[in-house]
């Protein structure tokens, strides 16, 4: 059993290895400990797979960017933007428009799952249009869309442990190991404990990088000069600067449309949730920019390997390489760390996001009606680890490119349950019945069209004799949602029954909640 | 009694969206900044803008 990606060899090394080995022991502690934070019963799935809905700013800023920028990102972007220059730049951007739409929405979706006890996305959707059928798509979707992303994760782990000269599956598989013990045990408390360590030691190791490697390598301006005289050269010729329409609006539309994706992610929906008032929400959007700066600095370390010269034979190990060609043993270790820390949090997140999707929209819809809290919390924990597994078979016995392939899909995928989650926050108008077909549609359309490009993110699509280059995504979504909007109209105008609403207006309202929820410490407000 | 502040501060928010959406506006080398060409710090300098559009649209549309 080799793994695809891990055609690099690497020689051991031992220091680097040493410090590895013991933060990694620090937050496996961690995670066990966290069961007994902010002690409750854990056989409940508000309290296993959202926290308690108790976590306040910090702890849910820390959660947020350190579930949100996975190590897969680390690996990634950098390594994008080392092969392909500009193009791979689309991640800062899309980073800065998330989060003033995030603003708007996510208040509003915690407002209306806290109102009404749901834990999913899907449990919105079936309350909001008392659909069984629509929550499961929803449902489904996400945990689609999840899975492969999971198993990035253990890519980005598998690229540091090569990195180091470890060999083979054998250490990736305990790392999991250890990762699904205290994600069954502790639940959602386990990564929000660990994010702290995970994003404090990425702070470190990029500030530092960013402050140190350029003195290497004659500053920022002989970084850029490096990057335009390389890129040129590679086998797809990259560019400094996106020229022509093409690129641009390739450019422009990867940025809005995952930005648009990112927060239908269950696992992001999940950290949203476990925050205690539509407040911490709305601050937190507003202090999580500070990751989107360390994302940009994290691309930029693709330009500094060209200029260091580093010669990969993945651009997946242009990071790890010119981490391991400027930095001395011991920072390596520091540094390998916190990626690979950096892939536990975000797939503990989306087991448990997995797992709460099962447990409410499959099993108490499907399987069993009459189950309880505890059934529930029991169900999530044993789907949490078979999730982990299904991800881990999937990255030890296909090549990695499928779990890439099947990761961008996903992307393209879950844009399908916008209409459903986001217009839903704001109007019942649309048709249940409607939504299924837009949904249907658009994943056939984003499948197809990914495919036919051999899953290259976007699409050349043919419009009055114009060729528009374009996130496939945008164009899935498009298709959606006027599937979704035509029968919408048309059913309305048949008269066609709809079923009815569990929701009411007030649930909605972001800015309410003091009023409900009190927080402790704040003054009541005039009512 | 509902009292919610004024909705047009979210106008606000469609600023970030504006100035990345149409990247024939930054994508240019000119003006350099410290040898950063444009189309770099153009968008780094957006992170702290929208951080800061975020941020005075929550402190405004609190309900007080």
């Amino acid at each position: 059993m080799t793994l695809a990606l891990i055609t690099e060899a690497h020689d051991t090394n031992t220091t680097a290895l040493v410090i590895f080995v013991a933060l990694f022991a620090l937050v496996t502690v961690l995670g066990f400990v966290a069961s007994r934070w902010r002690r409750a019963k854990l056989d409940h799935l508000d309290e296993w797979g959202l926290g308690g809905r108790r976590f306040g700013t910090v702890i849910t800023w820390f959660l947020l960017g350190g579930d949100l920028y996975t190590a897969y990102t680390f690996i990634a972007v950098p390594a994008l933007v080392f092969g392909a220059g500009a193009i791979g730049f689309f991640a800062l951007p899309y980073t800065i428009m998330v989060y003033p739409l995030a603003f708007i929405v996510m208040p509003r979706l915690w407002s209306v799952c806290r109102a009404n006890g749901y834990v999913t996305p899907a449990d919105f959707v079936l309350g909001r249009y008392a659909s069984r059928q629509l929550a499961l798509l929803v449902a489904l979707t996400g945990i689609l869309a999840t899975m492969p992303y999971i198993a990035l994760q253990l890519v980005g782990m598998q690229i540091v442990l090569g990195a180091l000269g470890v060999e083979g599956d054998w250490p990736l598989i305990i790392a999991f190991v250890i990762l699904a013990a205290y994600t069954y045990q502790s639940g959602l408390r386990a990564p929000a404990l660990i994010a702290i360590v995970k994003d404090t030691l990425i702070y470190v190791t990029i500030l530092v990088a960013v402050i140190y490697i350029p003195s290497k390598i004659g500053g920022f301006g002989a970084m850029f000069d490096a990057a335009e005289k390389a890129l040129p050269t590679r086998d797809t010729p990259g560019a400094l600067i996106p020229a022509g329409a093409n690129a641009q609006v390739a450019y422009a539309t990867l940025a809005f449309g995952s930005a648009l994706a990112l927060f239908l992610y269950p696992h992001a929906i999940t950290a949203v949730l476990s925050a205690k008032s539509a407040q911490t929400v709305r601050r937190n959007t507003a202090l999580l920019p500070a990751y989107s700066f360390l994302l940009g600095l994290i691309a930029l370390l693709g330009y500094m390997a060209i200029a260091r010269g580093i010669d990969p034979s993945d651009p997946n190990f242009a990071v790890p390489d010119l981490f391991l060609n400027v930095f001395p043993s011991w920072f390596v270790g520091f540094a390998f760390a916190a990626i690979a820390i950096g892939a536990l949090v975000p797939a503990a997140v989306m087991s448990i996001a997995a797992a709460n999707l099962f447990t409410r929209s499959i099993y108490k819809a499907y399987l069993r009606p009459q189950a309880s809290h505890g059934d529930e919390a029991r169900v999530a924990k044993i789907v949490s680890l078979l999730v982990k597994i299904g991800a881990l078979v999937i990255i030890v016995t296909l090549p990695t490119k499928y779990a890439i392939e099947l990761q961008l899909l996903g992307g393209v995928w879950i844009l399908q349950t916008l209409p459903a989650i986001v217009i839903g926050l704001y109007t019942r108008w649309l048709h249940r019945w409607a939504l299924v077909a837009g949904w249907a549609v658009g994943m056939v359309v984003g499948t197809l069209m990914a495919s036919s490009q051999d899953f290259a993110p976007t699409y050349p699509f043919e419009l009055f004799g114009t060729k528009i280059n374009a996130y496939t995504g945008v164009f899935a979504l498009t298709a959606n949602l006027v599937v979704t909007i035509v029968l919408t109209l048309v059913l309305r105008r048949t008269g066609a029954r709809d079923a009815g609403d569990d929701t009411r207006a007030e649930d909605f309202d972001e800015l309410a909640e003091d009023a409900v929820y009190p927080v402790r410490g704040a003054p009541a407000p005039v009512a | 009694m509902k009292d919610h502040p004024s909705r047009w501060w979210y106008a606000l928010l469609a600023l970030p969206l504006l100035g990345l959406l149409y990247p024939p506006l930054y994508a240019t080398r000119d003006p350099e900044l410290a040898g950063i060409p444009f189309f770099y710090w153009y968008q780094f300098a957006w992170v702290v803008v929208s951080a800061v559009l975020t941020l005075v649209v929550f402190l405004a549309t609190r309900r007080r």
